[in-house]
């Protein structure tokens, strides 16, 4: 299996590239800007056949050509990154509403005032009911992988829905690693040409796409994305494990635990972060604590059940949120929490603001907060439910 | 009503048919939702005799998503996406650029039509950064403006397009005179300034015009546009019967004068351009939207449109 070692943004042009995209409609912003360049020179160089590439005019135009491209039956991809996704969300809730499964690649970066390009979460999470599906990558490889089963989930017959994947500023897009790429017919078995649901080149049934739904149709349209939404969970289970049987790297579940099995505490978040996580239970493990992390990979469909299967055997969930909904809390751990509720299992949750705008979290960052867990379990009672971990006093 | 296997069964006597200066054959049904004497409904019709339905639509937010019919009906026998408001031209960059990708012929004779039909609100305003982006790329399709002067979807609010003096619900006169204070923006005049391979206008008043405009659209490599008049009874405070009136007045007082833009020249295509235009008051006069102009309302008006058409001409003659 031939080995790169690319960026995050690389290894997102490449897998794009594998998939055989035949339109790309972007719009330049960091940290997103080399995704673009590369599929550019992929272009440039021969290297691609049949790629038509839209250097559009904003965000907005963008997610719009690679509407109008995936109306036609094109497999589209875009890119982009904070205001840049911010302006395409109207039509982020049009490519679902449509049944089309574009592919986006998002590198999470704060939203600004003030400005800022490093890594955050909100961006991404902010468009949670547009009705994408949302993959976090945790590192290059990931990033990568994510892209390509993205087209295979988000195409399937019982899905027919766009995806996200999710990759953060800097940490990944401009940090090179070994990325391990399948040979391109392996990638055109695992990943064959798309069969749409529709395409508008249909003149023997011309029919209308989108068209007005009254109050006595428009639930049932609504209804049918949920049901999606709910298949999707099946198919990305699928399409994970035979994702690991071909290319030897196991996507079948939507949370991925590490030493969880008799862990205590679980530290819970999303991406890069999780990353340093990993490194800091091995090293809280040979200091005696009996910690674990779950890396949620998939935050749309969201994994309520796995979720579900892991808090019923931990005494504490420690949610590390590189995100926040003001006025209100974390955004994961609004969701695990919420997600708990109507079950038996209770775990403490604690809810940590970690890294806004790219602050690093470090190794000794989750041990402090493995250390402030292992108390509150210990008493029994939360100091306090929202901590900003971060916050300079 | 007749069946439409019935219509489309139907034949007309071959000497009849010989006389025809527009394609029989229809492909905008009965159905369609439009009020009566909607220019627009009238022009997407042309439009579809003109492509015989090999065209595939795309219609943001205006009164043709209506006039198309709500779902799963459909009145235009071709394909159709509805789009949102502002993007008309990247949506039609996207279908063009797929075409591409998967090896379709685009335009000319027996090519796929790729067809933006946007209102003069989704085109003047919201959507005029989207437009610009789609002639500058050069894509090969087209955007027809249906050109009603208000965003008369949402019940007749000025837009850019609107014209000077002219009443509308957010406009709407009374005792502060409080009409529409600015010209109707020439957004024809924006879309050269891209040099597009084809720019038009047309009226739904001269059809075999309009037609031929649409042909040429089809032929010419690269980025089409017209802009097309069509009068709007509704929101013009007009009688039904008078769209067609309307839309000759329109042309014959100059103020919507008929011309082309083709290889970076000019030609009026008026229906007698050396003839003086006849004064603005015919244009205004069988229409309520312009019942509270004054007197002094109506000369600057007037003014507008001569010192436009006479631009117009030198324009002609100098890249003619």
């Amino acid at each position: 299996m031939p080995k790169k070692v690319v960026s995050g943004n690389y290894a997102a042009a490449y897998a794009a590239k594998h998939a055989r995209v035949e339109v790309v409609a972007a719009y330049p912003i960091t940290p997103q800007t080399s995704i673009i360049e590369k599929i550019a020179e992929f272009i440039a160089n021969g290297e691609v056949e049949n790629l038509q590439y839209v250097p559009v005019e904003s965000e907005h135009s963008a997610m719009a050509a690679c509407i109008g491209a995936s109306a036609t039956g094109a497999r589209a991809f875009t890119a982009t990154s904070a205001q840049g996704l911010a302006l395409m969300h109207e039509m982020l809730h049009w490519a679902a509403g449509a049944r089309l499964p574009v592919v986006m690649v998002d590198v999470n970066r704060a939203m600004a005032p003030p400005w800022s390009v490093w890594d955050d979460q909100t961006d991404s999470l902010a468009q949670r009911d547009t009705g994408w599906l949302q993959f976090y990558a945790e590192n290059n490889q990931e990033v990568y992988d994510g892209v390509l089963m993205a087209f295979k989930i988000g195409e399937h017959e019982k899905v027919n829905l766009p995806v996200m994947v999710v990759e953060s500023a800097f940490i990944l897009s401009h940090t090179y690693d070994v990325v391990d790429m399948p040979e391109q017919e392996e990638i055109d078995e695992f990943l064959p040409p798309r069969k749409p649901l529709y395409t508008l080149t249909d003149f023997e049934n011309p029919f209308s796409v989108g068209a007005l739904g009254t109050p006595a149709d428009y639930y049932e349209f609504r209804y049918k994305i949920a049901k999606a939404m709910e298949e999707a969970k099946k198919v990305i289970k699928e399409v994970g494990k035979e994702f690991g049987e071909r290319f030897g790297r196991d996507y079948s579940q939507m949370i991925e635990l590490y030493k969880t099995d008799d862990a205590e505490i679980v530290f819970m978040g999303m991406g890069s972060l999780m990353g340093t996580v990993k490194e800091a239970v091995d090293i809280l493990r040979s200091e005696g604590y009996k910690v674990g992390a779950a890396k949620v990979r998939w935050f749309r469909p969201f994994p309520r059940e796995e979720l579900y299967e892991l808090a019923k055997n931990v005494e504490g969930i420690a949610v590390l949120d590189r995100n926040f909904s003001f006025g209100q809390e974390g955004i994961l751990f609004n969701e695990a929490k919420g997600v708990l509720y109507n079950t038996d299992a209770k775990p403490i949750m604690k809810n940590y603001i970690v890294g806004l705008g790219g602050r690093d979290i470090t190794v000794n960052d989750v041990k402090a907060i493995a250390k402030n867990m292992k108390e509150i379990i210990q008493k029994g009672k939360l100091d306090r439910e929202i901590e900003w971990y971060h916050l300079k006093r | 009503m007749v069946p439409l296997e019935e219509v489309k069964k139907m034949e007309l006597p071959a000497d009849v048919k010989k006389k025809l200066t527009l394609p029989f054959e229809e492909h905008f049904y009965a159905g369609h939702t439009a009020c009566q004497g909607c220019g627009a409904a009238l022009g997407l019709r042309y439009v579809l005799k003109a492509y015989g339905g090999k065209a595939i639509f795309t219609i943001p937010a205006c009164c043709s998503t209506i006039i198309a019919g709500p779902w799963p009906y459909s009145a235009l026998n071709a394909p159709l996406f509805h789009t949102a408001f502002e993007t008309t031209g990247a949506v039609i960059s996207g279908i063009e650029a797929a075409l591409k990708a998967k090896g379709y012929k685009v335009k000319g004779e027996d090519g796929i039509m790729v067809v933006g039909w946007a209102g003069d609100g989704g085109t003047a305003d919201i959507g005029l950064q989207a437009l610009s982006g789609f002639l500058e790329r050069g894509h090969d399709a087209l955007y027809i403006m249906y050109d009603n002067e208000a965003y008369m979807n949402t019940g007749i609010q000025r837009s850019s397009s609107t014209p000077y003096g002219a009443w509308t619900t957010n406009t709407p006169g009374g005792k502060k005179h409080f009409l529409e204070q600015r010209p109707k923006k020439k957004v024809i005049d924006i879309v050269i300034a891209h040099k597009p391979a084809y720019a038009a206008t047309a009226s739904v008043a001269y059809p075999e015009d309009f037609m031929k405009k649409l042909k040429k659209a089809q032929t010419i490599k690269g980025p089409a546009f017209i802009q097309l008049f069509a009068p709007c009874p509704t929101g013009w405070r007009a009688p039904t019967d008078k769209t067609i009136e309307l839309a000759r007045l329109a042309v014959q007082t100059a103020y919507f004068p008929l011309f082309e833009y083709e290889n970076g020249k000019y030609k009026i295509n008026m229906p007698s351009p050396n003839k003086e235009p006849k004064p603005i008051e015919e244009f205004i006069k069988l229409q309520g939207r312009f019942k509270y102009m004054t007197k002094e309302d109506m000369e600057i008006l007037q003014e507008w449109v001569l010192r436009e058409w006479d631009e117009l001409k030198k324009k002609a003659e100098i890249f003619g």
